[in-house]
């Protein structure tokens, strides 16, 4: 059936921010879905709260709405656009649940909106873990022994019938939060009192453990006359036990004879014939008796996911795209397949010819407390995926592509041998946490047998012998050292997928030694290409990924050409605003004729989608395989300013290699990350820093801070996105923090900075083309100096800074702009305490607000700084500097705190936020009410709002206090806070902190008799004792705030809870043009 | 260590790898297939004798081997190209490795090499001979020449080669019968199914269906399969050239003078083309693969299939009385045939799949259908009144 004629406008529904199991494959997915239904002529409607994706852009779609995304605005957006349908398939569970939202509420029905891609009734029955099971029954599947509790007391039943260990799966949620493996009643308890919280419908499914399983995913695509592809099988190298997200996954199923494929195949088609999916893409979960081959149905996504994102760049094939080509009534025969130039039809099944690998990305680093054990709960942030000819090689290119620090499969830290090493190890293989794989191969290393290794972690033996094989090889190149690698030899290991760092570090010698050897003995990798369809067909899109074989494909054109290294997996402070940044350097140079080339190894970004640049290379991001690319291509220049840290760091080697990196020059950068050459600089232009020194033991960092003063910020040198940073109030916090957080050394000594109390931080976007600057935008924090800027909320214009002083900062901004002789991206942090301006730090790149202050004001800051790196001049661009608009946008950082029940959700100076949004308004307070929504805060209207703030914040919390009693709020304070409200005549009940007796605060957070909280503190002890309040909080989804400053901004917010209006972007960007 | 191996192709180019399999040296046509499973089906599968395959997908013996996955008794391909032997496999049904299996089968083989340039230089010249040769003495050039002396497939009649001598019996259904509905007659259906290099897949699925098969060789004339008394007549696949099977065709002449449900797949698809009156040609490199769609042109619906054929049947030949029933959505080809004046009809992929997917196996019920509605009205008008059907056979619905 052709296009649907009776459809002329659709709305899509975005995931909002990014969180542990909703990621930018989201993004990807949408941008796909907007671009594909835009080309069929329809006029699409786009509402996501994530200023950071490239969906969001206002050539995505023709009306964008960067909103809330829940029922009652996208309800506002129908009422608005009047839509003729909505598919909710492209946004994550989010989308859905939204969908089922509007369903319900009658809104789809009161204005005629169609629901297309999934219907209610699929929804349901794919979603309720009850119907589901029935379902699959019905047709004859078996799925595990299980039963739903809505209660604790069914919980223990059903546990009596089941036994241990028990899964326990909440319905309704996303990345399987909530849930979770019992082993005995407690962890029972527990989980399902987790569980039935985090389960909109108050449910969870008990279920029979079915750990050490086998494990396989399929992605399957099928259209309104019932054709069905299978686009790609997964098997997770991690059995049942671990969420699929969090497990090591390879593509193609490597361990399944054609009988059982095929059994899986009739059983994924027979389950979305089941379900109803009528049009579009979905993802059946199986897991699979090792011992006879008993299949059993897990879970079935009625909608694309992270697995089909991954399956997409996999094989080649865009199942976005197609399902959204047949959400609105084309059939699979009548659609082609891109990467064949169309040679083929869509309605085929991919065949690859290599291996592919993903590896998740943790960050378990950022929350020391919390509980690293892998369940059924997603926990990673991040993956990589790696391409190779075999399992060996696209294994270790995912390993030393995640940027953990390995180059393999990396020793880790253990025990001298002995009984201590041997229990950690059972520990490690047995309840796999972020690194089994790693000690796996430290298992064998140490001798382990091949069955005791299975036994444990109930790998399947396929993948331990070629893990075991490589531990093999590793141990005869540490024997042999460099000299018995010949031509023929490191063919081989490169074959197997050995770093030139791996083989370095195991025959001891520096990795140039390895490369310049192998570079002598032309060992050199090819590329190949991916095509869908193991070449029985011709291709002209360069998909390429490396590989040690006898024929290149690579086919590199002679046009001028410009290469963009992406930022790898995703993570805590590095994540989907430098994709954004990097597919807009892509787009920009691409429009001015440019030749573009991607080079990145994340499968979930827009960035590695084929369409997106000329050519892609999946690839890690080692200085390796990026000079490996380089060689190939010869490209005139390279942009490492976009992707974060990531190219960054190879930026100097590259440099040394002789790289065309273009935009601001290494010496610049140099001058700008070398503390002592930005201090003279700072002084030479007549600026002012926080008081600040550099220490190299303990003793000197006391000595040095009684010269700069308390409180300090401290941090090692190579800190990155805020990792170990601490503010330290006296001399024992100093002391403990050099003794315990950091080894410091000569090579890498610790900062110490004044901590400028009590100030307001402001971070500016530029873009400078070495002469003439053009100022993106002024953010005020929300939150003080002290809060990681990437977790604080920010205002754009300023909210509270006079005009005087945002010329001041615009003046400073361009004086280091000059000084630095900056060519692209510019990003400043300022302090302001007592209306005198310090610069925090300068950075010569792309910084994490870009994409916010692109759709807070219209300007594409990204594009024009690449145009500006390729040598273009602002005032050619015809861009110039615009006065601030008159709305507000403010952005709000979304935490993964929920997932990490142990960990303290405090904010501090290291960043812990996954994910932001962006709420926009006539006023602050309205479009930061918006941002509070769209990051899932619900604030209450009225009700106990309980202050426990610092000594220093006392003034404020009258303030604070005074004001919510203004609104209506009755207010509980802890002894110190309510004497101080009290003095001010404020009516304030008190309450007892945890250790001062009971009943205290957190009997009253768990009975919910308090709805707001504003907890501030300070210093190492107050920290801790405190720490209970903000995880009961978190636990009972009470809104609370550790800075005064955002409980007074929410005081602002309350005044703006029944805005109904809704804005265009598209709208607004023009009313900031027209000022 | 790893015995050395070559490869080398007509064209003079040459591969460098490990040999894997049987000591010694093999000829065959070179082709590639892109399924990625079933490799073990594939080399027991007798539409490969005198072929040397390909399997583009690069780790091939994860499972073993299984005797519940051959399609035949033995290895007929001539030689195996793989990029990887895994050292070790694992499955539960798994008793042997691939490795020994190629020896005890006295297979050459050979792994390491770079499979997908090989596929390019197939796909852009189409399949060619090509010679394996192993050991530390094998020479490049003289697998060459070896290559160069294989006279190819056109014009090559293996049917008889590899069909049976002497008939037999089938009852056994398949090893996992499928949930799907059956077809459960009192009477057992007789099928009279000639050789041409039968899969057994296509024995257990018409036996999971209700049949009773006597598998006769390749030559068996048509009046001593129809002295038989089957129900219907099953021409089956098989390696070569369809043109010099002279005796199949002409036995199918005969069939097509009956009232006798007839079902062709693959070469018998093409005998069946060629009996009609219609004309068969060589391609380029051929359909090898799990993944090809086929267009069904009555429903429009899109069938994955499984393919391996080098020769089809040219559509533009098809007399008044056939019509073509199915499309290749790859390039066009024709997939299937159906009489409009009898109860006969061919498939060209592989309905029974072994390896690949299920789509297509509907075809089977179809073909029990009609031997059922024949039945049906033999008894209602007497044996003596059964003459040809008139009517065209209908397509059955695909089961849902």
């Amino acid at each position: 059936m052709p296009k649907r004629s009776d459809l002329k406008s659709i709305l899509i529904i975005g995931a909002g921010p990014i969180v542990i199991g909703q990621a930018c494959e989201f993004d990807y997915s949408g941008a796909q879905a907007c671009k594909a239904l835009r080309s069929e002529g329809f006029r699409v409607i786009l509402v996501n709260s994530n200023p950071a994706t490239i969906m969001t852009d206002p050539e995505m779609a023709d009306s964008i709405y960067i909103e809330p995304v829940n029922w009652r605005t996208v309800a506002r957006i129908i009422e608005k656009e009047r839509p003729d349908a909505l598919l909710p398939t492209m946004g994550g569970q989010t989308a859905l649940n939204t969908a089922l939202d509007l369903v319900r509420e009658g809104v789809l029905e009161k204005f005629g909106v169609e629901l297309i891609g999934a219907k209610r009734e699929s929804i349901d029955m794919a979603e309720d873990r009850e119907r589901f099971r029935d379902a699959m029954t019905e047709i004859g599947l078996e799925s595990p022994h299980s039963l739903i509790a809505r209660s604790l007391e069914d919980a223990f039943t059903i546990a009596g019938q089941i036994g241990y260990p028990i899964v326990i799966r909440p319905s309704f949620t996303l990345g399987g939060s909530g849930g979770g493996i019992a082993y005995n009643r407690e962890e029972l308890e527990a989980i399902v009192a987790r569980g039935l919280d985090a389960s909109p419908t108050g449910e969870v499914l008990l279920e029979e453990s079915v750990i050490g399983w086998k494990e396989f995913e399929m992605e399957v695509v099928r259209d309104s006359k019932d054709n069905c592809i299978i686009i790609c099988s997964i098997e997770n190298l991690d059995p049942m036990g671990v969420h699929t997200g969090d497990s090591i996954t390879v593509a193609p199923a490597l361990t399944l004879t054609d009988k059982e494929y095929q059994r899986m195949r009739d059983a994924s088609i027979a389950v979305l014939r089941k379900i109803g999916v009528d049009t579009g893409g979905s993802n059946v979960q199986f897991a699979v008796s090792p011992h006879d081959g008993r299949l059993l149905v897990i879970e079935m996504n009625p909608r694309v996911s992270r697995s089909s994102a991954l399956a997409s760049k996999a094989t080649g094939f865009p199942i976005a795209k197609i399902a959204a080509k047949l959400a609105v009534g084309y059939t699979l025969d009548e659609l082609k397949n891109d990467i064949t130039g169309g040679a083929t039809p869509a309605s085929f099944e991919p065949a690859i010819d290599y291996v592919v690998t993903k590896i998740p990305r943790f960050t378990f680093e950022k929350f020391p407390a919390a509980n690293d054990r892998l369940t059924t709960q997603m926990k990673s942030v991040g993956e990589v995926m790696a391409i190779g000819r075999t399992f060996q090689e696209s294994l270790q290119k995912a390993l030393r592509a995640l940027e953990t620090g390995l180059d393999g499969l990396t020793s880790q830290a253990l025990p001298p041998p002995g009984e201590e090493c041997d229990g950690k190890l059972t520990h490690e293989l047995r309840a796999p946490g972020p690194n089994r794989l790693l000690y796996l191969a430290d298992a064998l290393r140490a001798g382990w047998s091949f069955e005791r290794v299975a036994e444990l972690t109930h790998i399947d033996p396929w993948f331990l012998a070629q893990i075991e094989d490589l531990i093999a090889e590793e141990r005869r190149v540490a024997s042999e050292g460099l000299a018995a690698l010949t031509g023929a030899r490191l063919r081989v290991l490169k074959r197997k997928g050995f770093s030139d760092a791996r083989l370095a570090r195991l025959i001891e010698m520096p990795e140039q030694a390895v490369r310049h050897k192998r570079y002598d003995l032309g060992v050199r990798p090819v590329y190949k290409r991916v095509d869908t369809c193991a070449a029985e067909f011709s291709t002209s899109t360069a998909y390429l990924y490396s590989t040690y074989e006898e024929e290149c494909e690579a086919e590199p054109s002679g046009r001028r050409k410009i290469m963009i290294l992406g930022g790898g997996p995703n993570r805590i402070g590095q994540g989907i605003e430098f994709d954004y940044c990097c597919v807009h350097a892509a787009m920009s140079l691409r429009e001015d004729g440019f030749e573009t080339i991607m080079v990145n190894c994340n499968p979930e970004t827009v960035s590695t989608d084929y369409d997106t640049s000329d050519r892609l290379y999946f690839e890690p991001l080692t200085l390796e395989d990026v000079l490996e690319v380089l060689e190939k291509e010869k490209p005139e220049g390279v942009i490492v300013q976009f992707g974060g840290q990531t190219p960054l760091k190879l930026c100097r080697a590259l440099e040394q290699a002789g790289a065309p990196i273009i935009g601001t020059s290494p010496e610049s950068i140099d001058v700008a990350e070398d503390r002592e050459r930005f201090q003279a600089l700072v002084r030479e232009l007549g600026l002012r820093q926080p008081a600040n020194a550099t220490a190299r033991t303990e003793e000197q960092a006391v000595q040095l801070a009684r010269e700069v003063g308390f409180p300090l910020v401290v941090r090692p040198s190579y800190v990155l996105g805020g990792r170990a940073m601490e503010i330290v109030f006296n001399e024992d916090d100093l002391r403990g923090y050099m003794n315990h957080a950091v080894q410091v050394s000569n090579d890498s000594p610790v900062l110490l900075d004044r901590f400028l109390d009590v100030a307001i931080e402001v971070d500016v976007d530029a873009v400078c083309d070495g002469e003439q600057v053009l100022i993106g935008g002024i953010m005020e924090h929300v939150e003080q100096a002290g809060v990681h800027s990437g977790d604080s909320g920010c205002s754009l214009p300023p909210n509270s800074l006079s005009e005087a002083l945002q010329e001041q900062l615009r003046e400073q901004t361009r004086k280091l702009a000059a000084a630095l002789k900056v060519v692209g991206l510019m990003n400043i942090q300022f302090a302001i305490q007592n209306g005198i301006i310090y610069v925090l730090e300068v950075n010569p790149r792309a910084s994490r607000t870009v994409p916010f202050v692109s759709k807070a004001t219209g300007l594409p800051l990204a594009k024009i700084a690449a145009r500006v790196m390729s040598g273009r001049r602002l005032r050619e661009l015809g861009v110039s500097e615009q006065p601030a608009p008159r709305y507000y946008s403010v952005k709000e950082a979304v935490f993964p705190f929920v997932k990490f029940p142990e960990a303290d959700p405090i904010l501090g100076p290291e960043m812990k936020s996954t994910g932001e949004v962006m709420g926009t308004g006539r006023t602050f307070g309205e479009a930061y009410a918006k941002a509070q929504s769209a990051s899932g805060v619900t604030l209450p209207r009225q009700g106990v709002c309980f202050i426990s703030v610092r000594d220093r914040d006392k003034p404020g919390a009258v303030q604070l206090g005074r004001r919510l009693i203004e609104r209506g709020f009755s207010l509980l304070a802890t002894e110190g806070t309510a004497r101080a409200l009290a003095e001010a005549g404020l009516e304030c009940r008190r309450v007892n902190k945890v250790h001062e007796g009971r009943p205290h605060v957190v009997d009253m957070i768990k009975n919910d008799e308090i709805d707001l909280i504003v907890n501030t503190t300070e210093g190492k002890l107050a920290i801790l004792e405190s720490n209970s309040i903000r995880r009961e909080a978190v636990h009972r989804r009470v809104t609370y705030y550790t800075t005064l400053a955002a409980g007074l901004a929410t005081c602002e917010a309350l005044d703006h809870l029944d805005e109904v209006e809704v804005n265009r972007l598209q709208d607004l960007h023009q009313e900031a043009i027209n000022l | 260590m790893s015995v050395p191996a070559v490869l080398a192709l007509a064209d003079g180019t040459v591969f460098r790898g490990q040999s894997i399999g049987a000591k010694g040296n093999t000829t065959g046509e070179v082709v590639f297939n892109t399924a990625m499973t079933g490799y073990q089906e594939i080399l027991t599968d007798p539409s490969y004798a005198r072929q040397i395959v390909t399997l583009t997908c690069p780790h091939i013996g994860n499972t073993g081997t299984t005797p519940e996955d051959l399609e035949s008794a033995q290895i007929y391909s001539a030689g195996l190209v793989v990029r990887d032997l895994p050292a070790r496999w694992s499955n539960w049904r798994g008793s042997e490795s691939l490795g020994t299996f190629l020896e005890r089968g006295r297979i050459v083989a050979i792994a390491g090499i770079d499979t997908r340039r090989l596929t390019r230089i197939l796909r852009e010249q189409g399949a060619q001979a090509g010679c394996i040769m192993t050991g530390e003495k094998a020479d490049a050039a003289a697998a060459v020449i070896a290559a160069r002396k294989f006279p190819g497939l056109k014009g090559m009649d293996l049917a008889k080669v590899v069909s049976v001598r002497r008939a037999f019996q089938w009852n056994e259904g398949s090893v996992w019968p499928e949930s799907a509905r059956t077809l459960r007659s009192h009477q057992r259906l007789h099928v009279v199914a000639y050789d041409f290099g039968i899969k057994r897949n296509i024995l257990r699925l018409l036996a999971d269906f209700g049949c009773r098969m006597t598998v006769v060789p390749a030559e068996t004339s048509a009046e001593e399969a129809l002295a038989l008394a089957p129900d219907g007549l099953f021409l089956s696949n098989g390696p070569g050239d369809p043109e010099p099977c002279t005796y199949a065709i002409e036995a199918t002449r005969e069939f097509l003078k009956t009232d006798l449900p007839v079902f062709g797949i693959c070469l018998g698809h093409q005998i069946l083309g060629l009996a009609s009156g219609a004309r068969t040609l060589k391609m380029k490199f051929g359909h090898h693969g799990a993944n090809h769609p086929v267009q069904d042109l009555e429903t429009g619906r899109v069938l994955i299939t499984s393919q391996n054929h080098g020769f089809a049947v040219d559509e533009t030949t098809l007399p008044a009385n056939v019509r073509a029933t199915h499309r290749s959505l790859f390039d066009g080809s024709l997939q299937g045939l159906a009489f409009q004046d009898r109860p006969v009809f061919g498939f060209q992929g592989h309905p029974e799949a072994s390896p690949g997917p299920h789509d297509v196996k509907p075809l089977f019920e179809r073909f029990v259908q009609l031997m059922v509605r024949r039945l049906q009205v033999q008894l209602r008008q007497g044996p003596a009144a059964a003459a040809p059907t008139q009517s065209p056979p209908r397509q059955p619905a695909v089961s849902r």
